[in-house]
């Protein structure tokens, strides 16, 4: 069914009594030119432009748990593309025009909105960085906007600016950024995918990659064997654990990233805000709760839970920033697995294995590549050769030492 | 999660530093460029028993190797790193 005006006043007309689940739930067929292994964001959107751009239809998204059940559904929901290093800005900017179009190719409401994402700066120092960062993004057509105290203060009047240690001096402001409702990606994705013929299969773990001589022939599930010409792996956290399988060893340790959400209020932040002094960064859902977060907890973990001295670190840079917010109260805090790549970059390339192809390395920030990941990934898997705007994001650059480090921290994934 | 240091007890792991994989050796530094690769970059990653490497900084700064579970925090072990003979990772401050 496509999503309309008219659709919805029908059903309404009818009692909302009307609607069909959005896509199916078929059995696995014996054999997929494609299968695809993670249904989350990335493994979705492969999915979906395997079937829009390559009209390779015969595809399968196989997914241990439920659609939505991982990172996907658990993330703060920013996107942005203020990055700084050549492999990343122009991916990240496809990325961003791939959502500023998205609901439309979909048909799905995604609550794109771009309210804007503003970087904090509290030092001289900071503000150079923030100037060249902004330049740098200019420089490849990407919108940034320096902003100094005044700005900011028209933007988020309610900011601690003065605060003793770490005033606000100013900030980068990237306008076109913002958030978008993370469950409806995964959603919309999958219907998308599904209505293109896709085989989207839920509780269906993969539980080994058959190889031989080099080449990959298929995966084995819960729902037993499932022949495949071609398999890509987008299993996020759980990257290393898929790739042994296949006797491969990833430059990737597994990390949880915990986040947190507020009683709701009345409308106090329009904007994505992040602190410059420390990990935080905080916006405000249609609902009114505050979503926040920081800093990964640091350490490996596949316990899809935190522990405490994050939390306390993220309750002071919120009460920092926002004095004003000291007696909310938390409702609800998670954690998600975190596949954190040694230079703190993605990597969307074929493996030394014929015919499978990995897409993993995201880190904290994978949600906002949704689209162009999949879009990349697709092209890859399809034409056997990188996307040029993922042409940097590759396996081998940690022996060749082509690396993308966005952060300058170096091969220590708890500081990216 | 709270780890027991061997000269301090049992503390908020607040108070440590995290280095990671303690089974890595860092290799003769004449080794050639693939050890050295073998060294910084891929890891085992595995979901359970996890040798690795903490730092007491908020403590005795003593470096420690715990054996720890990495789906459920669960501790079974924690040692002095030198005395189970891990090598130096470098020099300089903050390194072990
Ligand atoms: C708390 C938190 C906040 C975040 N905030 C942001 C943010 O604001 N902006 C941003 O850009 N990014 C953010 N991220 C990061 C982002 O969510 C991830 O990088 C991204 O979602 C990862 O890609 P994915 O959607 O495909 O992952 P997932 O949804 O995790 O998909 C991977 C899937 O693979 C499946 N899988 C694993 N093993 C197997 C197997 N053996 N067989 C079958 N299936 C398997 C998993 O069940 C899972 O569904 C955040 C993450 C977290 C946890
Ligand atoms: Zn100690």
């Amino acid at each position: 069914m496509r999503y309309s005006v008219f659709s919805v006043l029908s059903q309404a007309l009818k009692g909302n009594t009307g609607w069909k689940p959005v896509w199916r739930e078929p059995e696995p067929k014996a054999e997929y030119d494609v299968v695809i292994v993670g249904g989350g964001g990335h493994g979705l959107s492969t999915a979906y432009y395997l079937a829009k751009n390559h009209g390779i239809t015969n595809v399968a998204v196989v997914e241990r748990g439920y659609i939505g059940s991982g990172n996907i559904g658990r993330n703060t929901t920013i996107i942005r593309s203020n990055y700084g290093e050549h492999g990343n800005i122009p991916f990240y900017e496809w990325s961003l025009k791939l959502w500023e179009g998205l609901e439309q190719d979909i048909n799905y409401n995604a609550m794109v909105s771009q309210r804007g994402v503003l970087n904090l700066y509290h030092s001289d120092a900071q503000r150079d960085a923030a100037a060249r960062r902004g330049n740098t993004m200019r420089m490849h057509g990407v919108d940034a906007e320096l902003l100094d105290v005044a700005g900011v203060r028209k933007l988020v009047p309610n900011l601690n600016f003065d605060n003793a240690r770490f005033p606000v001096y100013g900030g980068l402001f990237q306008p076109r950024g913002g958030t978008v409702r993370h469950d409806a990606v995964a959603w919309g994705y999958a219907r998308a995918a599904d209505s293109r013929g896709v085989d989207i299969l839920q509780h269906c773990e993969v539980t080994g990659i058959r190889v031989e001589n080099g080449h990959a022939l298929g995966v084995e599930t819960a729902k037993g064997f499932i022949k495949a010409k071609k398999i890509g792996l987008a299993c996020a956290g759980r990257s290393s654990q898929v790739a042994a399988m296949a006797g491969l060893r990833l430059p990737i340790e597994s990390h949880v990233l915990q986040a947190f959400v507020s009683e709701g209020v009345k409308p106090l932040i329009d904007t994505v805000i992040t602190f410059g002094a420390g990990h935080f960064y905080i916006s405000q859902s249609d609902k009114g709760g505050l979503v926040f977060g920081g800093n990964i907890d640091g350490y490996n973990s596949y316990a899809q839970r935190g522990n405490l001295p994050v939390i306390e670190e993220v309750m002071e840079e919120a009460v920092a920033m926002f004095p004003s917010i000291g007696r909310l109260r938390v409702l609800r805090h998670w954690g998600g697995l975190m596949d954190m790549s040694m230079d703190g970059s993605p990597i969307i390339d074929k493996t030394p294995i014929d015919n499978l192809y990995l897409n993993c390395g995201w880190c904290i920030g994978g949600f906002k590549a949704t689209p162009a990941s999949g879009w990349c990934f697709a092209h890859l898997i399809a034409q056997d050769a990188p996307h040029e705007v993922a042409s940097a994001m590759r396996l081998d650059r940690f022996a060749t030492g082509r690396l993308i480090n966005e952060s300058g921290t170096g091969a220590q994934p708890n500081l990216h | 999660m709270r780890i027991s240091c061997p000269h301090c007890g049992e503390r908020d792991h607040g108070e440590f530093a995290y280095y990671g994989d303690a089974t890595k050796r860092r290799p003769d530094g004449a080794s050639d460029v693939e050890t050295f690769f073998e060294y910084v970059y891929p890891r085992d990653n595995p979901a359970g028993s996890h040798r690795e490497l903490w730092y007491h900084v908020g403590g005795c700064r003593a470096w420690i190797v715990v054996n720890r579970d990495t789906r459920t925090h669960e501790i079974f072990s924690v040692e002095v790193a030198r005395k189970r003979g891990e090598p130096s990772q470098g020099a300089g401050a903050g390194a072990p």
